[in-house]
């Protein structure tokens, strides 16, 4: 138990994908104008992130590590990441149309969001066990969608400010970002015991 | 003007033209704002970039090329899918292949080389490029592509490195005295330096409009 808190921590904090490993920044300065939106994407993602670290362990040690067929992880990871993204999207578009309908391109773009693949590959690649990696998924799912929440109460914030012609849109963003990932440098400091 | 002339005044574009339309007209990270992920994490050295942008550069070209060749075969249906079954199938052998002949970038770039899969750029381009277009201008999309990315991330490192650890292609470059930032190479140093560069290239584009105008 003290472990799984300590992953936890880890992935929301310490080492948050977006803010910290620039891991899954499409999604994170694409959907992040509003605050709504950026909710919604974020529980999207934590939804797929822990099914596919779950399943794709599973794949791994049952079929792949049996016949002895790691090289294949890549190719195996993202067929399962496809067909789970395929399969929330029909969920949502059944259960939350209004959601389905804001988050438009982005959804089906969720499978091709490396912070996905990368916490599948990820948990794998630490060695951990399979209640271990679902964990890892769900937290740093939860981490993206703190980082993807605060990002949008900033930026729906700052949307009428005066910005010099050069930095509108996109880099403008951008700056924000970092002032954001600033403030998560300072749990870099904090060093977990394992 | 000189460029809207050549541009039509041909029936296609002409190779040399898709090269540096995807270097530098449609340059995918500074002006399609795709790839963000592997340009701000493997951009803190210079050697990591050059590693990083070659190795996105040969799938890139070989998974168009591929592409170009399936595309009449391929149903519209499940052409994703398929499409990034190909990507994948590349990124597993550059995978490999760095792992077997250059270990020390392969343990540096880390989990950044299978998420070349994810990485928008390729998709973008087996999507708007190779699945409409002929094999040999589909390769060089894929190249000029590459090589954009490639000047994207060398652009961040030139700026990143000196800065945040003092070195250069992993060569110290100021005396002892100096001591780097290493805010640099943290991820805030990445998206303060990438919205800066961004906002220079808005700057350019505006002033040229303008000029144009």
């Amino acid at each position: 138990m003290g472990k799984l808190l300590l992953i936890a921590i880890n992935a929301i904090l310490i080492e948050n994908y977006v803010l910290v490993r620039t891991i899954g920044c499409c999604p994170f300065l694409g959907v992040s104008r509003k605050t709504e939106t950026a909710v919604g994407m974020g529980f999207a993602i934590i939804f797929t992130m822990t099914l596919s670290s779950a399943i794709t362990w599973l794949a791994n040690e049952y079929i792949l590590i049996r016949y002895n067929l790691e090289y294949m992880q890549t190719v195996t990871f993202i067929l399962i990441i496809a067909a789970l993204v395929q399969f929330v999207e029909i969920v949502l578009k059944k259960a939350m149309p209004a959601l389905y309908t804001a988050l438009g391109i982005y959804l089906p773009l969720i499978t091709t969001n490396c912070a996905v693949l990368g916490s599948a590959l990820d948990g794998i690649g630490r060695g951990y066990s399979f209640i271990e990696s679902t964990v890892f998924g769900l937290t740093a799912g939860v981490g993206f969608t703190l980082a993807i929440v605060l990002f949008s109460g900033v930026r729906e914030r700052t949307a009428q400010n005066d910005i010099p012609k050069a930095f509108q849109g996109f880099p403008f963003a951008l700056v924000s970002a970092s002032l954001l990932a600033m403030v998560f440098t300072g749990f870099t400091g904090l060093t977990l015991p394992f | 003007m000189d460029h809207q002339e050549r541009l039509e005044g041909r029936q296609g574009p002409g190779l040399l033209q898709v090269l540096t339309n995807g270097v530098l007209f449609e340059n995918p990270v500074l002006i399609q704002l795709l790839g963000m992920c592997p340009t701000l994490a493997t951009s803190t050295g210079l050697k990591n970039a050059i590693g990083m942008g070659l190795s996105a550069t040969a799938v890139l070209v070989c998974s168009n090329l591929a592409i170009a060749l399936v595309r009449k075969i391929v149903p519209d249906q499940v052409r994703i899918a398929a499409f990034i079954v190909i990507i994948a199938g590349f990124v597993t052998a550059v995978d490999l292949l760095l792992q077997a002949f250059l270990i020390e970038l392969s343990r540096s770039l880390g989990l950044f080389i299978p998420l070349i899969v994810v990485n928008c750029i390729i998709l973008a381009r087996a999507e708007a490029y190779a699945s409409k277009n002929a094999v040999l201008p589909s390769a060089v999309d894929g190249l000029g592509m590459g090589l954009g990315f490639t000047l994207a991330l060398v652009l961040l490192a030139v700026v990143r490195e000196p800065l945040g650890s003092g070195m250069l292609f992993g060569v110290r470059l100021f005396g002892d005295a100096f001591k780097p930032a290493a805010f640099m190479t943290s991820s805030a140093g990445g998206f303060l330096v990438l919205g800066c560069i961004m906002a220079l290239v808005q700057h350019i584009m505006h002033r040229a409009k303008r000029e144009g105008a």
